[in-house]
């Protein structure tokens, strides 16, 4: 009697909140999708395929041939100055207006409505308003008559990365603005109180309890935005007219030309497992060194 | 036992809860495989009619579509039914559905490289005997780009489209030239035009292949057609020809004396901003394929009446090409797919030797100015208009017409060209590091 009823009490804590098989749906939607594909392109990464005869196993070939090709060596460092690059100029500019969006004053909502706009805007579209501002012979700069605006911007391969980081942040900025902003509307006002009591100024309020107690809203942010920027795609498709140079020929452009301009779906497939790898050790990375699993509450005693 | 029993009670509801859980869970995924199961074997397997996939533009409007209506009509037991695609997304998606057996029965291609890899994989149906009784209507030079290793698989169904050299007359009158017939004249009307405050000549570089163009042309000038066939042929070491070093040391040189529109490699051909440069007077000259002349049409129609001229690509002193050699695109093919049914195949051959380039196809393609690859339509074309009559006979007359590289290339080594052909435009390589990275790509 005893022990069943132990036995009844674990198994109770065991099964505590919902059901397991809630998850089956979204699982098999994962599987289906994700781990599938994944384990596919292992196989590829094998094989030589140009997708249409039957793939030919050639073992490990693929993998040195790959990683020892100064192109996916460039685009490798491509993807690591657009990771470093969008995060420096989005994080400050996001967290900064995320803070001004928070208040509640009226003005401050309306303009937090206009900035959120590039955010309903798809890729496509955005890539294709820059690429005809951007033209040097009937784009802003020669339309408004300002010559240092006619830059070779998407020609030069020198300037196009900073061009396009510029892009991905106009685009994303909002996003990451919505995050703070929830993260700064969470902050007990008490703090606030009591930091003004203590005759805290404004730019002390903000370094010593807003910056804190976002700790994990920055961590969020990050890890989307390294992520994000590790497989940004479309909009340097788009602006490229799908034919990006070397300038801007990041891992994501770099597996696309490999599979499906060059056709070698074997060597695309050593890329896709790469950007798969670094995806996951920078976000694990990202979440391990910061603290985040652990989830600790930040407003203790409160 | 009052509790016993009530636990076994919350514990049954429990497992027939988790059971139906389960059931839901399997009916969802069960769901999300049939679904992706019927899309998977839509394409071929239900139908009885033949299937065609072509581009959408001018020829689906113009010519494909009213030409498949009649052949429907006309035809109740050999129907066809046709799906339209945008060029890039269409590239994509014939390949995947080739390699996978659920491809369209007629497929389109650029011939090349492409229809190659289909014939090596056994994906197209041998058309030589179908088609013997219609190979002589056809221009040879077009005709023959769809036969492989001796056997025809592929018909040409749409325009000859060749590169022209287009230029406008208004901006040359200015500068007091005349259109260049030497790579000398090219040299020395570049500061006049210069001087006068034009770009020389447009050129949609942020799109590369019409970068192609130049390389194509200024090899085929300076080392003959024999230069890119060691190429084709995959010999070792053939991009190091002294006619393709020297092409591309006179394609930088034009670099270097400001001879393309500042920015270049900015301006893309999908939006026709270089199109628009040369009509808008901002540059003066513009090699690009025999299929823009539809954009200048609709976007500057005056302009194409009184400052639009066109001419062929000039020679080069000393060269050993024929100056009448042309390159571009020779036409637009149709195979027939050899996963479709025996009933499929036979309405589509059907379709390609009576249907495509009869009397009424041709004339429609005609009156929409543009030029089809048959023999002896002289007369129906010069009613047509000049620039057809200039494209009919710049064709006619060519003792080699050499299909564009990228699509003559295996895709591989087409990627890579288009890769280094930007960095040489770009002066970040120069010849001989051209040279030396496509010699690598051969054999890919």
């Amino acid at each position: 009697m005893t022990t069943n009823r132990e036995a009844g009490v674990t198994r109770k804590t065991r099964h505590a909140g919902p059901s397991g098989w809630m998850a089956a749906p979204a699982l098999a939607f994962f599987i289906v999708f994700a781990i599938l594909p994944l384990l596919v392109a292992l196989y590829l990464s094998f094989t030589n395929w140009d997708a249409i005869s039957d793939p030919v196993w050639v073992g490990f070939d693929n993998w040195p041939k790959v990683l020892g090709d100064p192109v996916t060596i460039t685009a490798l460092l491509l993807s690591l100055k657009i990771i470093v690059f969008s995060w420096v100029v989005q994080t400050p500019i996001s967290l900064l207006l995320g803070v001004f969006t928070a208040g509640r004053q009226r003005y401050r909502a309306i303009l937090a409505a206009i900035f959120f706009l590039p955010l309903i805007l798809s890729s496509a579209a955005i890539a294709i308003a820059f690429k005809a501002i951007l033209d040097p012979n009937f784009g802003l700069g020669a339309s408004l008559g300002l010559p240092f605006l006619n830059q070779d911007w998407l020609g030069d391969q020198n300037l196009i990365l900073y061009v396009v980081v510029f892009i991905i942040a106009w685009q994303f900025v909002p996003f990451h603005t919505l995050i703070y902003q929830g993260g700064v509307r969470q902050i007990p006002a008490s703090l606030y109180e009591a930091a003004e009591i203590d005759g805290a100024n404004r730019w002390q309020q903000f370094w010593s309890i807003t910056l804190p107690q976002l700790r994990y809203t920055i961590v969020t942010s990050s890890t989307l935005m390294v992520v994000g920027s590790l497989t940004y795609f479309d909009v340097i498709f788009v602006l490229t007219a799908g034919v990006p140079g070397s300038g801007i020929r990041i891992l994501p452009i770099d597996m696309y030309i490999t599979g499906f301009s060059a056709n070698q779906m074997g060597q695309a497939s050593v890329i896709a497992i790469m950007l798969c790898v670094i995806g996951l050790v920078l976000a694990l990375g990202l979440t391990k060194f910061s603290g985040f699993t652990k989830m600790t509450s930040q407003q203790e005693g409160l | 036992m009052k509790l016993h029993s009530t636990r076994d009670g919350a514990g049954l509801s429990r497992r027939t809860r988790r059971l139906t859980n389960a059931v839901l869970a399997i009916g969802a995924v069960s769901l999300l495989l049939g679904v992706t199961a019927c899309s998977s074997s839509g394409s071929t397997g239900g139908g009885a009619n033949a299937s065609l996939w072509g581009l959408t533009g001018g020829d689906q409007d113009q010519v494909e579509a009213p030409s498949l209506k009649e052949w429907n009509a006309a035809n109740p037991k050999l129907k066809i039914d046709s799906n339209y695609f945008a060029n890039d997304a269409y590239k994509t998606k014939i390949r995947t559905a080739v390699g996978a057996g659920s491809s369209p029965t007629i497929i389109y291609s650029w011939a090349g490289g492409t229809l190659n890899s289909y014939v090596k994989a056994g994906k197209v149906v041998d058309l030589t005997a179908a088609t013997n009784g219609i190979k002589s209507k056809f221009l040879p030079s077009v005709f023959g780009q769809g036969v492989v290793d001796g056997k025809t698989y592929a018909v040409p169904m749409n325009a000859v489209t060749p590169i022209m050299f287009y230029y406008n007359k208004k901006v040359l009158a200015k500068a007091n030239i005349d259109a260049p017939k030497t790579w000398d004249d090219i040299l020395a009307d570049v500061p006049k035009l210069k001087a006068v405050g034009v770009a020389p000549f447009s050129l949609a570089g942020g799109s590369k292949w019409p970068e192609l163009m130049w390389e194509e042309y200024l090899v085929d000038r300076v080392a003959g057609p024999d230069a890119f066939n060691a190429v084709m042929a995959g010999k070792a070491g053939s991009w190091s020809d002294p006619g393709i070093i020297q092409a591309n040391t006179m394609i930088q040189q034009l670099v270097d004396a400001g001879g393309f529109v500042k920015g270049f490699s900015s301006v893309t051909a999908d939006s026709n901003a270089d199109v628009a440069l040369l009509y808008t007077g901002k540059a003066a000259m513009m090699l690009q394929g025999a299929w823009v002349y539809g954009t200048f049409n609709t976007q500057a129609a005056a302009f194409v009446k009184s400052g639009l001229g066109y001419t062929t690509f000039p020679a080069v002193d000393g060269g050993k090409g024929d100056p009448n050699d042309i390159v571009g695109n020779p036409s637009g093919y149709f195979s027939v797919s050899s996963a479709a049914t025996k009933a499929q195949q036979k309405a589509a051959i059907a379709y390609l030797t009576k249907g495509v380039f009869d009397k009424a196809y041709t004339d429609r393609m005609i009156k929409s100015s543009q030029v089809p690859p048959i023999q002896g339509i002289d007369s129906q074309i010069s009613a047509g208009g000049d620039f057809g009559t200039s494209v009919y006979n710049l064709t006619k007359a060519a003792p080699n017409f050499q299909m564009s590289w990228d699509q003559a290339l295996p895709p591989a080594q087409a990627t890579a060209l288009l890769t280094n052909l930007d960095q040489l435009f770009n002066k970040q390589i120069t010849p001989q590091q051209f040279s030396d990275n496509m010699n690598k790509t051969i054999g890919q």
